[in-house]
C-alpha cells in the first residue's frame, strides 16, 4: 500500500483548475492555427485570429481565457493499492476546487439547486466520476465544463436497425440544432453503447483525448474522421457566422451494450476546450 | 474596417448599421444574463418601471470573472442570447436600442426589433480575457447578491462587434452559413 495525503489532492486539484482555465491545451491551439490557415471564410479567419489571440493573452495575463470558467468535472483514477489519508477524496476535490476559483479569480457559476438558483459561491461542488484501476498512483484529469456548449449536448435511445447511419444522422441533427450557440469552433464528444448514464459519461470523457492522439480503433478512428468532414460541411463555421471550421474535432468513445440498445450521447465542447491531468 | 459606434445609441445611427458591418463600441453599456432578466421582467411587473432607463440603451448579455487586484474588469465575453429571448421583447418595449451575445435569436425578437427599431450584435464568443482589457469601469447597478449575474453598468472602449441582426430582420445567422456548405474535404488539414 502506498499513503497518499488527501491534501496532496487538494493542491494538485487547485493547481489543474487555475492552469486549464488560463493555458489553452496545446492540442487545441495547434488546431485553431491550422484551420485559422484554410478557413474560406473572411469573417470566420478574422474570428479565429481573435481566438487565438485571446488564448495568447489569457496565458500572458494570467487570467482566464473564457469568463465561463465552467462548472467542475474530474476524472479520478485511483490505484486500489493506495490508502488516502487525512480526509476523503470527494471533500480534497471540492476544496481544491473552492481555492482554485477564490485564488484564481474565476467566476463562480453553480447553483445550489437547479430550480431555487441560490450561487453556492465557491464553484463547488464538482462533477466527480471516480474509477478504481489497478497500481499505487491517483491520475486525476480536470475539465472546467463551460455550459454554452454543454447545453446545446444531447442524448438519444436508438434502435439496433438504426445502425451507424442512424449515429451520424444525431450527431450531425445535434450539431446543425446547436449553431452559434455552443461557440464554435466546437469538438464533438461521442458516446456510443452502454446504458443511457454510461453512454452520457463516455462523451464526456471521451473529450480528454488529445486532437493530436488518433483513435486506437481503426474503425472508429475512421468515423472520427468522416463525421469531421460532414459536420465542416454543414457551413455553420467560427461563432456560427459561416465558414469551414464548425468542428476541431470529433472523438468517439464505445462501450458494449444490451442487444436491444444503441444509446448515443453528444458531449459537444467550445473552442476553450479545457483540460488538463496529473498523475500522484 | 470597422465602423465607430457610440454607446448610448441614437436611433438614425442604428437605422444605418446593416447587417455584416463590423463596428467598434464605446461608451456606457449594461451588462445583464439570464438572472438579472427575471428580476427586471418582474419588476416591470410590479413596479412599472426597471432599475435603469432603457431608453437607446444596449444590453450586453454577459456575466464576468472577478478582477484581480489592480485591474478594472476580469474575462469578460458573451453568453447565448437565446437564452433571453423570453425577456427580451419586453425590454426592447421599454426602448432598449441594442443587444449584445452570441448565438442567433427567436423569431419573436426578431419581429419585434424591425417593429421597435432595435439592433442585435454579435460578440466573439470565448474571448473572455481580451473583452477585460476594453472595459474602463464597472458598476453594479441592481440585483448585487446575484454576483456576476447582476445588473452591471460597464464604460467600454471600442468594444468588437458584428451587425448579426440589423433593425429591418436581415440575419447573419440565417443568411452566411448556407455559402459555406460542402466546401470543406479532410485533406486540407494535411496540406
Amino acid at each position: 500500500m502506498r499513503d497518499i495525503n488527501s491534501n496532496q489532492i487538494q493542491q494538485a486539484v487547485k493547481e489543474l483548475f487555475i492552469e486549464a482555465n488560463y493555458y489553452l491545451s496545446s492540442d487545441v491551439l495547434k488546431r485553431l492555427k491550422k484551420f485559422e490557415q484554410i478557413e474560406v471564410s473572411e469573417i470566420g479567419k478574422e474570428m479565429l485570429c481573435k481566438v487565438i489571440e485571446n488564448a495568447e493573452l489569457a496565458a500572458n495575463e494570467q487570467v482566464a481565457i473564457c469568463q465561463d470558467t465552467g462548472m467542475c468535472v474530474v476524472f479520478i483514477e485511483v490505484g486500489q493499492e493506495v490508502h488516502i489519508v487525512g480526509g476523503t477524496i470527494t471533500e480534497a476535490i471540492n476544496e481544491g476546487v473552492r481555492q482554485a476559483y477564490r485564488d484564481g479569480y474565476l467566476r463562480k457559476s453553480v447553483v445550489a439547486d437547479p430550480l431555487n438558483r441560490k450561487n453556492t459561491g465557491d464553484n463547488t461542488p464538482a462533477i466527480i466520476h471516480y474509477e478504481n484501476v489497478p497500481g499505487e498512483n491517483i491520475k486525476i484529469h480536470v475539465m472546467p465544463k463551460g455550459a454554452g456548449s454543454e447545453n446545446m449536448s444531447a442524448i438519444k435511445m436508438l434502435k439496433p436497425s438504426d445502425g451507424v447511419e442512424g449515429v451520424i444522422n444525431f450527431v450531425l441533427d445535434t450539431v446543425q440544432k446547436a449553431g452559434a450557440n455552443p461557440c464554435p469552433p466546437i469538438i464533438v464528444g461521442i458516446g456510443i453503447g452502454g446504458t443511457m448514464e454510461k453512454a452520457a459519461i463516455l462523451s464526456k470523457k471521451s473529450l480528454l483525448r488529445s486532437l493530436d492522439e488518433k483513435n486506437s480503433n481503426q474503425y472508429y478512428a475512421e468515423l472520427e474522421d468522416l463525421l469531421l468532414t460532414k459536420i465542416n460541411n454543414l457551413g455553420i463555421g467560427p461563432q456560427g457566422l459561416g465558414g469551414i471550421t464548425t468542428a476541431l474535432g470529433v472523438r468517439i468513445e464505445s462501450y458494449p451494450t444490451h442487444i436491444a440498445c444503441l444509446p448515443v450521447a453528444v458531449n459537444i465542447t467550445c473552442h476553450a476546450a479545457r483540460h488538463k491531468e496529473i498523475i500522484l | 474596417m470597422y465602423k465607430m459606434i457610440n454607446a448610448p445609441l441614437q436611433q438614425e445611427v442604428i437605422q444605418n448599421l446593416k447587417m455584416g458591418e463590423k463596428v467598434l463600441i464605446s461608451g456606457k453599456i449594461y451588462s445583464a444574463r439570464d438572472a438579472a432578466h427575471k428580476c427586471m421582467v418582474e419588476a416591470l411587473d410590479k413596479e412599472g418601471k426597471l432599475p435603469f432607463d432603457a431608453k437607446g440603451q444596449i444590453i450586453y448579455y454577459a456575466g464576468p470573472c472577478p478582477p484581480k487586484p489592480g485591474k478594472i474588469s476580469g474575462p469578460y465575453g458573451p453568453t447565448t442570447s437565446g437564452r433571453m429571448d423570453k425577456y427580451a421583447v419586453r425590454l426592447i418595449e421599454e426602448g432598449l436600442m441594442g443587444m449584445m451575445g452570441k448565438g442567433d435569436r427567436a423569431d419573436a425578437v426578431i419581429e419585434s426589433m424591425i417593429k421597435n427599431k432595435c439592433i442585435y450584435f454579435a460578440a466573439i464568443g470565448g474571448l473572455g480575457a481580451y473583452t477585460s482589457t476594453i472595459v474602463r469601469s464597472q458598476k453594479v447597478v441592481a440585483y448585487e447578491e446575484l454576483g456576476a449575474e447582476a445588473l452591471i453598468e460597464i464604460w467600454v472602449a471600442g468594444f468588437p462587434a458584428i451587425v448579426a441582426i440589423d433593425c429591418q430582420g436581415n440575419n447573419l445567422y440565417r443568411t452566411e452559413p448556407d455559402k459555406y456548405k460542402n466546401k470543406f474535404d479532410l485533406n486540407m488539414l494535411n496540406r
